[in-house]
This record gives structure tokens, C-alpha cells and sequence, in this order.
């Protein structure tokens, strides 16, 4: 009866360990080991310093199996402290684009270069830590806000804390609480609404004081009031930061120092808001979709 | 024996619903009358099989002992021969007796084992069924109040428990009761005094094996409470995957899951090394009282008072008693679990469905419906002491466009979530076409609104399918020329089976505004009068937007339609917009009225035109 009652058991755990063998066995093939050898032969590691951006000739797709690209010969290049803006249509390939600068995924040709360093050459905790993104599907994990605000620092002082969620204009909400920042927010955010889902993550952010931040399109759910404010706390608070803005309204993007417009995985324009309205099609056609002509007056 | 996650020792149920969860399950069952009296039959006969075996142990066991004596008595003669072939031959037919006896019991046993599995699945299969159709029928209200997880648990968890149940302890019940009852009358009529002896030991098995039980059970509710902790941290952190990475959190979330998993394994230690001692320590007290028969059914034959093959029968049945004892009481803990699993079932059976439509309920699709939407005086809220909308009026004439705008938790959602009837108004009535929709059937007043909602729920199916699903006797041109409408055809021609590619999960394969838009064509291919769009392009860009308004506003011809939106532009040209502020209309009226009365709506507005 033992005997039976091993290989039924035996049997069930073979197939459960091929499954976690199968995990186990899967290979990481995005990584810095490279970096960490050559660190170890003595070279320095490269820091993130001033936040300069390069992307050359990248072209991307997620699977390797699929014949199409989703960036085709991208290239363009972000100054120090820049606000870049990213608008096209939607599957234009703008969260891919973003994702490539703290190495979510690597790029399958070309190369994407953060202060004149290849993004491979670096160790990914020191290129993850300098840049910082908001992504588009908001995600807060249970625990308090303040919980959830640490990982952008886990050293920072509460000052801090409530100093860039002012920024982000979070503050406020907060503290309006009963439990302030002690509030705690249920498996997948679900007892905060999506708009101050979006700014407790743009707090979060920036707590990480980056040297680059990427905001995909991170005030959709926020009335334009408050993402004005948020916007002119960028400029006033964190000048010296790279600031890559993907966005939908036009009016996200308008003062921004550079934007590209881009469209089916190509970049269709480069340029401010007052080159692109008289140079670029797809820029127009965007723009006149917001705006009331008649009412510009 | 199920592995340590799988034991659910929770609170034991109270004796009537102990009793009444029994009934029901039992209804699951019960009407498989053959099936289950074959399996009564074949338990009956392995049972006894089981207690003749070691009744018939005795003769053959007399008889034997008697042929070795003679065979040595006779050793040196010559009718030594004589006695070892009568040995022989007893030998031989006691093994015939034993082995065709012991044969008829494997088979019942095989038997009974493949009726009671099938029986069993099929039960749980239609405890399944009804499970799923109730769920289908409840409110929303069900939905929101508790979370996905526990929900699901119901159909996994608590289910599989009741199928194990089903599946072994029945039959271990009533053969554990039959060869209890049978071995006891058999020891008694073999010996009484031995009897008393055995039946000494049963209080003391029982009560250390309650003790054990009793302690076990507080650990294991420990151990769930660590699983599910581990459990739900593991689905946080690999569905915000991105988010660990972009914070390099990955070292620190590691370490975290270690102090859980530790935990777990704290506590799993103490819950299994419990409930492992159950079983040899069951073992160990039926193995002294073996000894203590053995010795004294030695010593009773010795003073001739009892008989070798008694003796040797005897300890067989007090082996065969306390066993099933033993197994009895660790399938009380299957059982209880099982029950209680089972409980939470029928809860869920018993809840409230939706309400019923009312008599003679008026189908709308019987009827031309033109349209008109009309809120009187309604008063809403999802919580008794929360009022979400306060005495909320508007009229909406044949194929206008109304829209909302608001701030986030003004109410606009809440309205069409009102429409739809899925929740129930209390005050106020809301009327189509004049009549209370409450007086329309649920069924087809939903066939006859739809909605494009912002969360988009795609299912694992082809795209094509995904987009029928908005009227499920569409022809493949019309779902075509719905993608057409919404935009979606240029992009889904792209993918690379077209629409008869997969989607994966919840559309991950694309992206957050491709699925909107395929949103977008399900409403499209519906034919319903009436339509609600809650922010339905918030995930698609102002330029598509631009492109598909031709396409949307085909769509809204002829439809009545109600717009909440967050984007200025999409509300511009409706017929009439509503500014939503804490439940109530606080200003009302198109685009230019609205504007120059320099209001809420005005501010809203401007936040864009003074960037110009």
C-alpha cells in the first residue's frame, strides 16, 4: 500500500518539478554580467551623471519570431535636463521606445546610449536607480502609502516624502486622510482613485531623485488643472533632470524643449511646437484634433 | 492523502448545518441509484471477505497445527508419508479457500473503487455547473464586495475537498463501520476475555488521537494563514514585475519573500510533524494492545482454555479493528474540511440572484424602441449610508448625444451603471420610452443598451470572435465592417493572422488603445438604440480619435448615447453636457452655452485654451 501510495505521490511530483525545473533552467538573457567581469578585472564602473540620452539607428520588436519591427531606425538624442515630449497615435511605439532606456528590454539593433555609455555597458542597478519611469498601468502594492512611496528611496525623511508628493500634487489627497500617509491601499490600489493612483506614482518616482525620469503617459486620469501644476513643479524643482514625457494632450507636451512626433514605429517629426505645427502632417492632424480652431480666437 | 497545502482545517461546522450541507451534497449523488447500490454491495462484500478470511484462519490454522504435531509424532514410522501428504493437502485447499475468499474481496474492492470515482466526478461536475450558472446570475453588487481570489477559491479549493471527500471517505466510512461492527461480533463469539482486553485500548486510541487532532488543527490554520500570505505576495510582485525592475527592488522583494517563506516553513514544520505523529502513534498503541492479546491468548492456551488458531485469528481482528478506527478518525478531519468547503459552496448557491423580472415583463425587443431616456428624481447609492447621485433629473430625446463631465467620483459612471439596471434604484424612476425600466426584462433591456466601457475585457478566442461577441449572429462581412468603424481594421489586417490571430489573456499581445478600439467594434456590430460610452477612448490618442469620428459618429446616429469623458474634445458637439459635481447637475447645456456662462465647465475647459 506504501509502495502505491509513493509512486502516485512520486509521479505527481515529477510532473511538478519539470514544471519548476523548467523556470529554474530559463536563461536570464538580459543581464550585466559582461559589466561585472570586466569590473572585476579592474575597470571602473560607468555612473549615470548627467542624463544625456542617444539613441542610434535602434530598431526593436518584443518576439523574435515576428517578421515586423516595431521601431524601425530610430534615432535622435536628449540633452541634459531636456523636456522631451513623445506623442503619436496609439501602437506608434512609444512605451516601447521609453522602455529601452533603463534596459527593460534590449534593443535588437542600434544602440541606445545614456551619458555617451552604451545602456549594456552599465550595471543594471546603477542604470535602473539613475533613471526612473512611471509606467502606463499603474501598479501600488499592499501596504501603506508611505509603504509604497519608499521604494522610490528607502533612507528618504518624511520630508522628503511629502515634499515630492507636493510636487506631484499628491500631498494634498493624502492628507486629506484619515490615516494620511499611513493609509493602506488594498491588493492592486483598488481603494485610491485612478488619478491619485497616477500621482502617489509619479511621487514614488521621483523620490528616486533620477537623473532621467520617463512619464508614459502618466496624467491621463488627472484633470489638466493639476497636471499644469505638476508640470510647472518639474520645471521649478527638478530643472537639472532629464525629463522624457510621453503624452496624449497636446498641451502635455506644447512647452516641452523638444518633441518627437512619432507614427508605425517611425520617428515623423523632431522639432518644438512651433516647427512641428508648420512642418509636420501628423503633428497637425494631432493637434487639430484638440483644438477648436474657432476657439484659439 | 493530499500534500500539506491542501489541508483546510477551518472552524468545524455546527451540527444542523453539518447536517443539512450532508443532505445537499448527498442530492448530488443520490440519484445514481444502481451505481451506488453496486458499491454498497462490493463494500459489503470486501468487508466481509475481509472478516471471513480471518474467520476461515482459524480451522485451517487448527487443522495444520494438528498435521505438523502428527507428521512430528510419526516422523520416525512409517505412516509419516501418510501424514505429511494429508498435510499437503490441507495446506493446498487452505490456500485455495484463503486466496479465492481474499480474491473476490480485491475485486469488489476494484470495483466499488471505479464506480465511486466515477460517481463522485460526475457530482463534482455538477456542483461545478451550478456554481458557474449561479455566479453567472448574481448581481454586481456580489462582485464588489469581495475579492477575485476568494471567489475563485470556491471552484478550486473548497470544490476539490468536496470531491475528495466524495471520492474515499464514503466508502471508508461504511466499510470502516461494517468491518468494525463485524470483527467485534467475530471476537466476541472466538473470545470474550480477549475481547474486553482489546476493547480497553479503544478510548485511549481515540482520545490520543483527539489531542493530537485538536493541536494539529491550530496549526494548521497557521500554515494556511502563512500560504496564503506567500501566495498573495507572489501574484503582487510578478503582475508588478515592471515596477521591481524599474526600482531594482528585485534583491529586496527577495529577501522578503524569504522571511514569508521561512515563515511557511515554520509553521508547515509544526502542522505536519503533527499531523505525521497521528499515524504511528494510532500505530504503536494498536501494536501494544497486539502484544498484550498475543501474551494472553498464549497464556490461555497454554491452560487450555483456547486454541492456537483462535489465538492467531484474534490478533488478526484486533488488528483488523482498531485499523479502521485509526483511518476513521484521520478522515474525520477530510471530512470536516470537506463540509465546510461545501458550505461555502451552497452559500454562494443560496445567494440572491439578481432580482427576478417582473411579471409579464415587457421584452424590448418586441418592441420599436426609439430611444428616450428619461431620470426622475433618482437617488442612488452603492452604500446605505453613501449617496453617490442626489435627486438626479435629465432627459435625453431620441438619437441625442449626452455627456458627462466631472471630477472622478462625481457620479457620471455610476448613472450608466444605474441604466443597465446593475444595480437597483430605490428613489426616483428611470424611464425608456416611458416605460420604468424595471418593467422591461433584465435580459433584453441589456440587449438593448451597449456599452464601451473603459477596462477592456477581451477573451482568449481570435479577434474575430472577440469582436462577435457584441452580437453573436454577425457574419464575418459585418464584423469586418464594425472593425471599419472603429479603426481597428487597418491595424488587426497587420497582426499576423489578421482576425483570425489569438489573443492572449487580456489582450497583452496588444496595445492599450488597439484594444480599446476593438472595444470600440463590438459596440459597433450591436444593434442596440441605445449606447454608453464611459470613457472609451481615454487609452486611444486624439489623432485616431480624429480619424474614427466619422466612424463613431456613424455609430452614434440614430443611437441615443450617453458620452462620460475625460477629454474636452470628445464631449464637444454633444447635444447637451452635464457637469457632474458630488452627485448633482451643477451646470447643463451645449458646448457654447456652457462656455459663455463661464462656469465650472468653462474652467475645465480653459485649462487648455490659456496654453495656446
Amino acid at each position: 500500500m506504501m509502495v502505491s501510495m509513493i509512486m502516485i505521490g512520486g509521479s505527481r511530483a515529477l510532473a511538478s518539478s519539470k514544471r519548476v525545473k523548467e523556470v529554474l533552467n530559463t536563461d536570464i538573457d538580459l543581464n550585466d554580467d559582461a559589466v561585472r567581469e570586466r569590473i572585476s578585472n579592474g575597470q571602473s564602473a560607468p555612473e549615470v551623471k548627467a542624463g544625456r540620452i542617444e539613441f542610434r539607428d535602434v530598431s526593436f520588436r518584443y518576439y523574435m519570431n515576428n517578421k515586423n519591427n516595431v521601431l524601425h531606425n530610430i534615432s535622435f538624442s536628449v540633452e541634459p535636463g531636456e523636456i522631451v515630449g513623445i506623442i503619436g497615435s496609439t501602437g506608434s511605439g512609444k512605451t516601447s521606445l521609453v522602455q529601452l532606456i533603463p534596459r527593460l528590454y534590449d534593443v535588437c539593433d542600434g544602440s541606445v546610449l545614456v551619458d555617451g555609455v552604451d545602456v549594456r555597458d552599465y550595471l543594471l542597478d546603477d542604470l535602473r536607480g539613475s533613471v526612473a519611469m512611471v509606467l502606463q498601468k499603474n501598479v501600488l502594492f499592499s501596504g501603506s502609502i508611505e509603504d509604497n512611496l519608499r521604494w522610490g528611496d528607502e533612507n528618504a525623511s518624511m520630508e522628503d516624502i511629502k515634499r515630492v508628493a507636493a510636487y506631484a500634487q499628491a500631498d494634498g489627497f493624502v492628507s486629506s486622510f484619515t490615516d494620511g500617509y499611513d493609509t493602506h491601499i488594498e491588493q492592486g490600489g483598488v481603494n485610491v482613485s485612478g488619478g491619485q493612483k497616477q500621482r502617489l506614482c509619479i511621487a514614488r518616482a521621483l523620490l528616486a531623485h533620477p537623473k532621467i525620469l520617463i512619464l508614459d503617459d502618466s496624467t491621463s486620469a488627472v484633470d489638466t488643472a493639476t497636471e499644469a501644476a505638476i508640470r510647472s513643479n518639474f520645471l521649478k524643482e527638478i530643472p537639472d533632470t532629464t525629463k522624457i514625457i510621453i503624452a496624449q494632450r497636446i498641451s502635455s507636451v506644447i512647452d516641452a524643449d523638444k518633441i518627437l512626433v512619432m507614427n508605425e514605429g517611425h520617428i515623423v517629426g523632431e522639432g518644438t511646437h512651433d516647427e512641428l505645427i508648420n512642418n509636420c502632417e501628423t503633428y497637425q492632424e494631432i493637434y487639430y484634433s484638440q483644438m477648436d480652431k474657432e476657439e484659439a480666437v | 492523502m493530499r500534500g500539506p497545502g491542501r489541508h483546510d482545517v477551518k472552524e468545524v461546522s455546527k451540527p444542523d448545518s453539518i447536517k443539512s450541507s450532508i443532505k445537499r451534497l448527498f442530492a448530488y449523488i443520490s440519484h445514481e441509484k444502481i451505481a451506488l447500490f453496486i458499491v454498497v454491495i462490493c463494500v459489503i462484500l470486501s468487508s466481509a471477505t475481509a472478516l471471513m478470511g480471518s474467520y476461515l484462519l482459524r480451522p485451517i490454522v487448527n487443522t495444520l497445527s494438528e498435521d505438523f504435531m502428527n507428521i512430528v509424532k510419526l516422523s520416525d514410522t512409517g505412516e509419516y508419508d501418510e501424514a505429511f501428504r494429508v498435510c499437503i493437502v490441507h495446506l493446498t485447499s487452505g490456500i485455495i479457500k484463503m486466496v479465492s475468499v481474499y480474491a473476490v474481496g480485491v475485486i469488489a474492492t476494484y470495483v466499488q473503487a471505479r464506480i465511486m470515482i466515477n460517481i463522485s466526478q460526475r457530482a463534482i461536475r455538477d456542483i461545478r455547473n451550478d456554481l458557474f450558472d449561479k455566479i453567472q446570475s448574481l448581481p454586481i453588487r456580489f462582485f464588489d464586495e469581495r475579492n477575485t481570489g476568494e471567489v475563485m477559491s470556491r471552484f478550486t479549493n473548497d470544490i476539490d475537498s468536496v470531491g475528495e471527500m466524495l471520492n474515499n471517505s464514503i466508502t471508508q466510512v461504511i466499510s470502516g463501520t461494517i468491518t468494525i461492527v463485524g470483527t467485534l461480533a467475530l471476537m466476541l463469539y472466538t473470545n470474550w476475555i480477549l475481547t474486553i482486553i482489546t476493547i480497553v485500548f479503544i478510548p485511549l486510541m481515540l482520545k490520543a488521537g483527539a489531542t493530537i487532532a485538536k493541536r494539529s488543527r491550530k496549526f494548521f490554520r497557521a500554515q494556511q494563514a502563512a500560504l496564503g500570505a506567500l501566495n498573495g505576495y507572489i501574484e503582487e510582485t510578478v503582475t508588478g514585475q515592471k515596477v521591481v525592475k524599474v526600482f531594482c527592488h528585485e534583491s529586496k522583494v527577495t529577501e522578503e519573500f524569504g522571511t514569508l517563506n521561512t515563515d511557511l516553513r515554520n509553521k508547515q514544520i509544526k502542522a505536519q510533524f503533527f499531523g505525521g505523529i497521528m499515524g504511528p502513534v494510532m500505530g504503536n498503541l494498536s501494536q501494544i494492545s497486539y502484544a498484550v492479546v498475543g501474551a494472553i491468548g498464549g497464556v490461555l492456551c497454554v491452560a487450555g482454555r483456547f486454541d492456537i488458531g483462535g489465538v492467531t485469528v484474534f490478533a488478526n481482528f484486533s488488528r483488523q479493528f482498531s485499523r479502521p478506527i485509526n483511518e476513521l478518525s484521520m478522515q474525520i478531519n477530510t471530512i470536516f474540511s470537506a463540509l465546510a468547503g461545501a458550505e461555502r459552496v451552497f452559500n454562494i448557491l443560496d445567494m440572491e440572484p439578481e432580482m427576478e423580472d417582473v411579471k409579464d415583463a415587457i421584452d424590448m425587443n418586441e418592441m420599436q424602441v426609439r430611444g428616450e431616456v428619461i431620470f426622475e428624481n433618482v437617488t442612488f447609492g452603492y452604500k446605505p449610508d453613501k449617496t453617490v447621485l442626489k435627486n438626479l433629473s435629465l432627459y435625453a430625446k431620441p438619437g441625442q448625444k449626452i455627456a458627462f463631465v466631472g471630477s472622478t467620483g462625481a457620479g457620471k459612471t455610476t448613472i450608466t451603471n444605474l441604466l443597465n439596471r446593475f444595480y437597483d434604484i430605490k428613489e426616483g424612476v428611470i424611464t425608456i420610452d416611458g416605460h420604468d425600466i424595471n418593467d422591461y426584462s433584465r435580459d433584453s433591456l441589456r440587449q438593448n443598451i451597449a456599452m464601451v466601457l473603459q477596462d477592456t475585457h477581451l477573451f482568449t478566442g481570435t479577434v474575430r470572435e472577440n469582436i462577435r461577441y457584441g452580437r453573436l449572429d454577425a457574419t464575418d462581412e459585418e464584423v469586418e465592417s464594425a472593425a471599419k468603424t472603429a479603426s481597428a481594421h487597418s491595424f488587426i489586417m497587420r497582426l499576423e493572422n489578421g482576425y483570425d490571430t489569438m489573443i492572449e489573456g487580456d489582450g497583452d499581445n496588444l496595445s492599450q488603445g488597439q484594444r480599446q478600439l476593438l472595444n470600440i467594434a463590438r459596440a459597433a456590430i450591436s444593434k442596440a438604440p441605445i449606447l454608453v460610452l464611459d470613457e472609451a477612448t481615454s487609452s486611444v490618442d486624439t489623432r485616431t480619435e480624429k480619424h474614427i469620428e466619422h466612424g463613431m459618429d456613424r455609430l452614434m446616429k440614430s443611437r441615443t448615447t450617453f458620452v462620460i469623458a475625460h477629454r474636452l474634445s470628445t464631449v464637444r458637439n454633444a447635444n447637451a453636457i452635464m457637469v457632474l459635481e458630488n452627485g448633482e447637475i451643477i451646470e447643463r447645456g451645449t458646448h457654447k452655452e456652457l462656455l459663455s456662462q463661464k462656469g465650472r465647465y468653462y474652467n475645465l475647459y480653459t485649462g487648455m485654451l490659456e496654453l495656446d
